[in-house]
């Protein structure tokens, strides 16, 4: 089969930065951590292709090395949120009832409030810290991806296989995960491209506000925060990580559409 | 003369996988001017792709990859995007199968319906108005300023139909395309429509090309008709001697696999046409019907044959001749299958000495309501049956009528409101999850729809779910199924081969019982045919229970010991198959029968909401043969006609037998 251009894009994009994760210290032409106060702030140059910040560091190389925080976290906060969604959304779309009616008021009311301002107060409240962030962010998605699967539970439990599956005496266990879990399994993994484009943004949108990925970790919505306002004179201490970001959610959200595109096919 | 349509050479290909498939191959027809033309074949022969052709509406992915379609003399190919629109808003005019989706939802029919003036003529305002609603009316809707106000939802599907039509023959086209106008629709609105279509073409003159599935609607509505097959005109000619005699073995194939009127699985199997139609885009070097042909040579499968001219007609095919011998016309003197094996009889379950047990299945005063806000729906109003060991208990009626809700409620997939169900004497519980596995193996059921009644991310052996490898191969074995299905998928199979799976899946478990619902509506007629065969070997060998749902009478006359008819989920009749049809019968059971006959009287109107049912007897409002005030304050009993047989209605029996002409 041929596959769409959009899923290649998207995977050679995702593909670069999933390298610069794994492999990092070993791709940077600079030590990331060091200091050099007599080079401060020089611009984009054959030693320093992203020049370098305040503290004389690399830019290039932080810009590198920043891929592996929000590549640890971001993958494990959408698969939190993907698995619990899910499962609340096979429940809710095919038990009905009273079950669904009170956890559908709940995923309503969470959606009234900004995420960002659900995700601070959590954070906030219990502390930041990678794995802190992981279950916040996983915790805030699992409604949205419920309600995304519920509906097309919704649909499937419509269907004659799943009276024919109750009329062989399986029980409503069974007839979610081995009957119906199959055939939403490929709007679960679009879905799950989406919210991992998703929890990028927010990833870096709280490392922004400081309750995300924490100092010393050269982490982009850290280094973007550090140094927004000097962005008037001396714009490549922003603009690369600002580009690395919108670069990964781009290569996520390329895979999610050409995902979508095979699974409809 | 110009034709209205002509297509001349015309191949259309699709492109799918990287591949061209041609779905269309050199076709030729030509229809004149007032003509009404039958595009008539299975599905997947490319009638539909031949309509969107006409109206250069193809897929995408879809084009004439040769020879030209005319519409009134002007080749369609060449037309800009401005002439092309021009064509389509003042020459030619489309029908779709549901007329549910032709139609906006959201605007009322007199704003969609104006807008046709507007558009064709350059009316505004009251004049389009005016112009629909007397178009309205023309369509024989009876209170077209009632229609004008409303929106789709509010209407039936006849009605909605109607409208469609109505819009379609507002711009008063040279040629008007009808894609399966009526099998979205019940028997008795289908009639009605019928009827109506051929009443329009005397007053207006317009050219039809009128595509069905249906042998018989053609020959009600078309002067002439084209049969396709895999894409290639396999014969042509005037619709009676066509369909009274055919000229090529697919035609008289087509024509068999109809169960007809008479027919009964104890004398008869029923024929089929074996093997399945060649895959899209399949290149035979003979005859592209030599696989399933019963008098195919060497010389069909070396040699592709022409269209052949004979006489009015056209075959293609080198034995005319022998091709006319296999009709259904010919059959009836000499009853020799050429098929399917010689017309065995086959042992019958629950006659008389069977009869007498106790029944193996009771359900009692069954009743079910759903309500939604302030609605209530009587879906199913307390009926009773039982069913015998080995019988089928035929269910027939029009949709809304509860035939699925009470096969739903005794399988136990919805919990009745009231009533109780009994297998074999023992108390089953209202759900299915509380019934016990084997009672849930003792009670099965066949779907509408294989294709939602099978999981598609399975296997089919796993959909089977046979208990040993051993069992499993039997079982396929038993509904004809190669052991190379198994590990398919359901979208690898045919709409035929996947309800044979579900056939199977049913039987896995040894059923005493077996609900089929409507199992061969989705399916084509040859295919049909071989399903009602399995289902009445199967019957034979295993002495199962049949209820049997279905809207087509002939189907179940074919398989039906007994039959009961329900109208607004009431039962209105029911007894022994031969009793019903041989009457007397509940007038509303006429109509059903009526339905299917052209010469007699139709039944008027659509159901009334079953949400807002009429005081009384539930059929006066249709009922040709109310007899006063009676059947408007008092709901008839069901009472007895003699031989278990039993009708509820005011007349008595003996006055119902008489037949009665009846003024339109």
């Amino acid at each position: 089969m041929r596959r769409p251009p959009t899923l290649i894009a998207g995977l050679a994009i995702l593909g670069l930065w999933i390298a610069a994760a794994l492999l990092g210290r070993h791709l940077t032409p600079h030590d990331p951590y060091a200091d050099d106060l007599l080079h401060t702030l020089t611009p984009p140059s054959g030693t320093h292709w992203f020049g370098t910040d305040q503290l004389g560091r690399d830019v290039f190389s932080r810009v590198i090395v920043g891929a592996r925080d929000i590549l640890i976290v971001t993958p494990l906060a959408t698969l939190l949120g993907v698995v619990a969604g899910t499962i609340l959304g096979l429940f809710t779309g095919y038990l009905r009832g009273a079950f669904d009616a009170v956890a559908g008021r709940i995923i309503e009311a969470m959606q009234a409030v900004p995420l960002v301002i659900v995700a601070l107060l959590a954070l906030a409240a219990v502390g930041t810290s990678n794995l802190t962030v992981i279950l916040v962010i996983g915790l805030v998605f699992m409604p949205l991806i419920a309600r995304t699967v519920r509906t097309a539970v919704l649909a499937e439990a419509d269907l004659d296989y799943v009276a024919a599956a109750q009329l062989r005496g399986d029980g409503p266990l069974r007839i979610m995960f081995g009957e119906i879990l199959p055939n939403v399994l490929p709007l679960v993994l679009v879905e799950a491209t989406v919210r991992f484009g998703y929890a990028i943004f927010f990833v870096a949108s709280l490392s922004f506000l400081g309750f995300g990925i924490q100092p010393p970790s050269p982490d982009w919505g850290l280094a973007i925060a550090e140094n927004y306002s000097l962005i008037g004179s001396y714009w490549w201490v922003v603009m690369f990580d600002v580009l690395a970001t919108a670069s990964l959610v781009l290569g996520v959200n390329l895979t999610a559409d050409g995902l979508q595109t095979v699974f409809e096919r | 003369m110009t034709a209205a349509l002509a297509f001349q050479g015309v191949d259309v290909t699709y492109r799918a996988g990287g591949e061209d498939r041609r779905v269309l191959r050199d076709l030729n027809l030509a229809i004149a001017p007032g003509e009404a033309y039958g595009l008539v074949g299975e599905s997947g022969c490319g009638k539909s792709t031949a309509a969107f052709a006409a109206v250069r509406y193809l897929a995408r992915n879809g084009q004439v990859s040769r020879g030209q379609i005319l519409v009134d003399g002007q080749n369609i190919a060449g037309l800009s995007p401005r002439e092309l629109r021009q064509l389509r808003s003042h020459k030619v005019a489309m029908v779709y199968q549901d007329p549910s989706r032709a139609l906006n939802p959201s605007l009322r029919i007199g704003r969609q319906m104006a807008e046709v003036f507007e558009v064709s003529e350059g009316l505004t305002g009251k004049p389009a108005f005016d112009r629909a609603e007397a178009m309205l009316a023309r369509v024989q809707i009876a209170s077209p300023d009632r229609v004008m106000t409303a929106y789709p939802h509010e209407l039936s599907g006849g009605m909605q139909q109607r409208v469609v039509i109505a819009m379609a023959l507002s711009i008063n086209p040279t040629l008007l395309i009808l894609d399966e106008p009526t099998t979205a629709l019940d028997a008795t609105v289908e009639a009605e429509i019928v009827a109506l279509i051929a009443e329009l073409r005397r007053e207006f003159s317009t050219a039809l090309l009128f595509i069905s599935h249906n042998l018989n609607l053609i020959a009600r509505t078309c002067e002439r008709v084209g049969v396709l097959y895999a894409g290639e005109l396999v014969e042509e000619g005037p619709t009676a001697a066509v369909i009274g005699d055919p000229r090529h073995p697919y035609t008289a194939g087509l024509l068999r696999s109809v169960p007809r009127p008479g027919l009964n699985k104890a004398t008869a199997r029923l024929d089929t046409i074996p093997g399945s139609p060649p895959p899209a885009g399949a290149m035979p070097v003979g005859c592209i019907f030599a696989d399933r042909c019963p008098i195919a040579t060497d010389r069909c499968r070396a040699e592709a044959p022409p269209l052949a001219d004979l006489g009015s007609r056209l075959s293609r095919c080198f034995y005319p001749e022998q091709a006319a011998d296999l009709s259904p016309s010919s059959l009836r003197h000499s009853r020799r299958s050429l098929s399917s094996g010689s017309p065995k009889a086959r042992p019958v379950g629950g006659n008389d000495e069977e009869r007498d047990g106790r029944p193996v299945l009771q359900a009692t005063n069954l009743s079910k309501i759903f309500s939604a806000g302030d609605k209530i729906l009587h879906a199913v109003n307390n009926i009773s049956v039982d069913l015998h060991k080995g019988e089928t208990l035929g269910i027939v009626g029009e949709s809304g009528s509860g035939k699925s809700t009470l096969a739903r409620l005794i399988v136990g997939l919805i919990p009745p409101t009231e009533g109780a169900i009994s297998l074999d004497t023992e108390h089953l519980a209202a759900k299915a999850t509380r019934r016990s596995s084997s009672q849930l193996n003792m009670l099965q059921m066949i779907f509408q729809n294989p294709g939602a009644a099978l999981n598609r991310s399975k296997t089919i052996r796993r959909i089977i779910g046979a208990p040993s490898e051993e069992r499993l191969r039997a079982l396929a074995h038993d509904v004809r199924l190669a052991d190379t299905v198994l590990n398919q998928k359901p979208r690898q199979l045919s709409g035929g081969m996947q309800q044979r799976v579900a056939i199977a899946r049913a039987f896995a478990g040894e059923p005493e019982i077996v609900i089929c619902d409507e199992p061969t509506s989705a399916l084509d007629v040859s295919v049909q045919a071989a399903i009602l065969n399995l289902l009445a070997d199967l019957q034979a060998e295993r002495g199962v229970s049949y209820l049997f749902i279905s809207h087509d009478l002939n189907i179940v006359h074919y398989l039906a010991d007994r039959i009961a008819v329900l109208y607004l989920g009431r039962l209105v009749e029911i007894g022994p198959t031969e009793a019903i049809f041989s009457g007397p019968r509940h007038p509303y059971t006429e109509a059903l029968l009526a339905a299917a006959d052209p010469d007699r009287a139709r039944l008027k109107g659509d159901p009334p909401s079953a949400t807002d049912p009429p005081p009384g007897c539930a059929f006066q409002t249709r009922c040709p043969r109310k007899i006063g005030r009676i059947c408007e304050e008092q709901e008839p009993e069901l009472i007895d006609a003699g031989g278990e047989h039993a009708i509820r209605c005011h007349i008595p029996a003996t006055e119902l037998n008489e037949p009665r002409p009846i003024q339109e």
